[in-house]
């Protein structure tokens, strides 16, 4: 786990590279970076976090108490691997209210029993 | 418009802030113009459009004023804690060149899970929220229409609210941003996963509203305590957030690289520096620079911190700057002052302007750099290879491999170890589950869209990013900490017409001292102090110290406190001078034909100001039709009155620069007194000039009248013509 300490064999480690021509070593440069990122991006796709969850609430209207308190609740409940958008928008729907009643209900701790219920059925963590 | 002598008025500022929207969002670079533009005379090969409105640099007098503008985009960091400060130093930023403004976050903000809200003071940076945000905006919206150029706003995006301040910096039109997951692992103990997940949807945001991205490589610079060794590495954090940005749906072109030269004198700083920015600009040749200045070795030293900041600057124009950033000159020594922000824009602007064409003047020699330029790419490519052998970028960051203090492949074993599994919001990313579903637009990664949306945000009628009336803006949270309760203090002032000097807040009281005291550093330091607290100064302290000799003197440089205000109606200020039309004068010369004799006088060589009131072509004397006879420099004060009786001269023009052991008042008492002696002194008018010379110093010393700084031709001209008009009744 800990950090090394090792002489610089800059001369023998680089005898691969030395008869790369510049436009070969630009190019070695940048796929090994592709390379490295690739898993990255990957794991970005796949993956969410509560601070993801209040940016998308946000952007659907809400301050930042709410964003806040919603993506709390959803966590505590298993559910942030849906969306909280989508909890949101799926608590509306089912009990036929506008988003902002929604939102609000659900800040203040209502309504997540039967959000669990409802999205039991949905395959968990399949994006992966 | 705001008028240019009126103050920006923070009250309106904040008024009706919950309806301001930006005007416009995403990153502007600076217009630049066709090579060979002439400017007065002047051919210039890398400058861009003038301002509207600005302050040249200090010798723009001596060229028509001008103050042209160069190519790259000009930083300066503002964030004194207090926002309402702030954006009057941002004016003041503007109007000398800077159209990049940086605003830092407060102490400990990347830490919290959230936003924050309504207006806290901050320490050494500002609490980014709304209303801050929007009410900066507002206030750099005023200055661009004043400058006439529009003005990039700038913070960051990094932290474990990524992709939250992400989205407000969207919504309130912040144009740039720092963002780099690497920054957060190594710099701030954020949890590795949790960085590079938020950074994705982060990017993407910012990508929507076209919002510049700076990277953050350049802190192991500033981190490491080797920085010449970790320039392998700096080529590696670049790559891994550029490739990062652009797979996460960033345009290359809005990339910007963080990049600082390495080393600084006395390392031989060149052989450094410039072969690294030749490699790291070579191999990044698609994306954009951002040439930040070296705050490494920054002492409490200004000037040296100046001389820092213009070598580094050279690198800049050697090599290739988008935006050419600024640091405060006294950042080693306090929070910035309005004046050392402005002094960072001035030293990048003169260098800039400076160096003009200087890479069509100088050739970089390919025989010499070439083999450093393969192996510093080599020696990134290597440390890559292993990245990928330890298993990946997590792995690497766990074993310790960045901000080592060996030149890649040597490790000294010092690296900042992070492990994969540990830092603040460790085990807080979450898989998306199949029907995960997020009901907004650009939004990066998985999402299980509805069938027959158009659109993700169709079930919301558009987000935020569409329709701003949906945003919730919150005023203000705390009652005892807000822009309100501050401002108090200077609207207080400016109703009863107070003034007390200033550094970053408003009226704050301090100011800046400077002095050499013969002694040793210990006891200077001592005296100095006490000095200040004779002269009735409050909270004095040394911000500065330079050894002189280590017995022989010390300078000092203190800040201290003002314990009063001055009231704005009591003050008496010096008459302006009552100027004559120049059609006035040169009629009256037409009809009253005068001579002046006029020189330096006893040993002074200083020529150019008297020629400068003088000759016609700096606008002086003779525009109007005098005739003048230059004696020369360094006259003898008979000599003055011998030439003024031999060519029957209406006046003598006296130049007197220099004051030691005051013998420039002994010179005008003396040729004064010579005049009498010789019984011209009521017939001939005798005036003196010269920087130190005041009018009521010359006129105590016998002259008819003193001229000093700032005097043109016009001035000495409309006196002689009143003197003489005088002089003829």
């Amino acid at each position: 786990m800990m950090s090394i300490q090792r002489d610089d064999d800059f001369e023998k480690r680089s005898l691969h590279l030395k008869n790369l021509t510049d436009e070969e070593l630009d190019r070695r440069f940048w796929e090994l970076a592709d390379r490295i990122v690739e898993p990255l991006i990957d794991l970005a796709r796949a993956n969410t976090s509560p601070s993801i969850e209040r940016s998308v609430l946000l952007r659907m209207g809400m301050d930042s108490f709410q964003a806040g308190a919603i993506v709390t609740k959803a966590v505590e409940h298993g559910l942030l691997g849906k969306g909280a958008g989508n909890i949101v928008l799926a608590y509306a729907k089912m009990n036929s209210l506008t988003l902002e009643k929604a939102v609000e209900e659900l800040a203040t701790g209502k309504g997540w029993e039967a959000l669990v219920s409802t999205f039991r059925g949905g395959d968990r963590n399949a994006a992966r | 418009m705001l008028p240019v002598n009126e103050k920006l008025r923070v009250e309106e500022i904040l008024k009706d802030l919950e309806h301001y929207a930006p005007k416009r969002k995403g990153w502007s670079w600076r217009k630049k113009l066709p090579e060979d533009t002439k400017v007065n005379g002047f051919y210039y090969d890398e400058i861009s459009e003038p301002l509207k409105n600005s302050v040249g640099l200090p010798a723009s007098h001596y060229f028509d004023n001008i103050d042209p503008q160069p190519d790259p985009v000009i930083t300066s960091e503002i964030a004194s804690g207090r926002f309402e400060d702030d954006v009057r130093r941002m004016r003041m930023a503007a109007w000398h060149g800077a159209d990049h403004i940086m605003v830092i976050r407060t102490l400990g903000q990347s830490h919290i899970d959230g936003l924050i809200e309504g207006t806290p003071e901050g320490i050494g940076g500002i609490p980014i929220t709304r209303k801050q945000l929007r009410a900066t905006r507002k206030a750099l919206d005023i200055i661009e229409e004043e400058v006439g150029r529009p003005i990039n706003f700038h913070s960051y995006v990094s932290g474990v609210a990524g992709p939250e301040i992400a989205v407000l910096f969207a919504e309130e039109g912040v144009n740039g941003a720092h963002q780099d997951p690497q920054y957060n692992i190594l710099y701030r103990g954020i949890n590795p996963l949790r960085s590079f997940v938020d950074a994705a949807v982060a990017k993407k945001i910012m990508a929507s509203v076209d919002m510049l991205q700076i990277d953050g490589a350049h802190n192991a610079n500033a981190s490491a305590k080797r920085a010449w060794k970790v320039m392998p590495e700096l080529l590696v954090q670049h790559a891994i957030n550029c490739v990062f940005s652009v797979k996460a749906g960033m345009r290359k072109d809005l990339i910007s690289l963080s990049t600082v030269p390495p080393v600084v004198s006395p390392a031989p700083e060149f052989k450094l520096n410039f072969i690294y920015a030749l490699t790291v600009r070579e191999l990044f040749r698609e994306y954009r620079f951002r040439a930040q200045m070296n705050t490494r070795y920054i002492e409490s030293d200004l000037v040296d911190a100046t001389r820092i900041h213009v070598l580094d600057t050279l690198i800049s124009r050697l090599t290739k700057a988008d935006i050419q950033s600024t640091i405060t000159p006294d950042e080693g020594r306090n929070v910035p002052w309005h004046v050392n922000s402005i002094r960072g824009v001035e030293t990048a602007k003169h260098t800039l302007v400076a160096l003009d064409g200087i890479k069509d003047l100088l050739k970089v020699n390919e025989e010499v750099v070439r083999p450093s330029i393969r192996e510093l790419k080599m020696r990134a490519i290597l440390m890559m290879e292993e990245i990928l052998e330890v298993g990946g970028y997590f792995e690497a960051a766990e074993k310790g491999f960045f901000v080592d203090n060996g030149l890649y492949p040597e490790r000294n074993g010092d690296g900042i170890a992070r492990p994969k599994d540990g830092g603040i919001g460790a085990g807080t990313v979450i898989p998306r589950d199949a029907d995960y579903f997020a009901p907004v637009c650009e939004h990066f990664g998985y999402n299980r869209i509805p069938e027959g949306l158009s659109s993700p945000d169709e079930p919301i009628g558009g987000c935020t990013l569409h329709d701003r009336s949906k945003i919730k803006y919150i005023d203000e949270l705390d009652e005892s900490d807000n822009v309100n309760l501050r401002i108090s203090q200077q609207l207080e002032d400016r109703e009863k017409g107070l003034i007390s000097p200033e550094v970053e807040w408003w009226g704050d009281g301090w100011v800046q001292l400077d002095m050499t005291i013969p002694d040793d550093p210990e006891h200077s330091e001592a005296a100095a102090i006490e000095i200040a607290k004779r002269m009735g100064f409050k909270d004095a302290s040394v911000i500065s110290k330079t050894i002189l000799h280590p017995v022989e003197g010390t300078y000092l440089e203190l800040k201290a406190k003002v314990p009063f205000k001055i009231e704005r109606n009591s003050l008496q200020l010096p008459q302006k001078p009552d100027l004559l039309s120049e059609e006035e004068i040169t009629a009256f010369i037409v009809e009253h034909p005068m001579r002046v004799v006029a020189g330096t006088v006893g040993n002074d060589e200083h020529s150019v100001g008297i020629r400068e009131i003088l000759d016609i072509k700096h606008g002086g004397i003779e525009k109007f039709g005098f005739k003048y006879t230059y004696l020369g420099t360094s006259i003898p004060p008979e000599k003055f009155i011998d030439a003024a009786i031999e060519t029957g001269a209406d006046a003598i023009l006296v130049s007197t620069i220099i004051t030691h052991n005051e013998v420039h008042a002994e010179n005008m008492l003396k040729i004064a007194q010579l005049a009498i002696e010789k019984g011209v002194r009521d017939k001939v008018i005798i005036i003196s000039g010269g920087t130190q010379i005041r009018n009521d110093l010359a006129v105590s010393c016998g002259m008819d009248a003193g001229f000093g700084r700032g005097t043109k031709g016009i001035h000495v001209a409309s006196f002689l013509v009143k003197k003489k008009r005088e002089l003829l009744r």
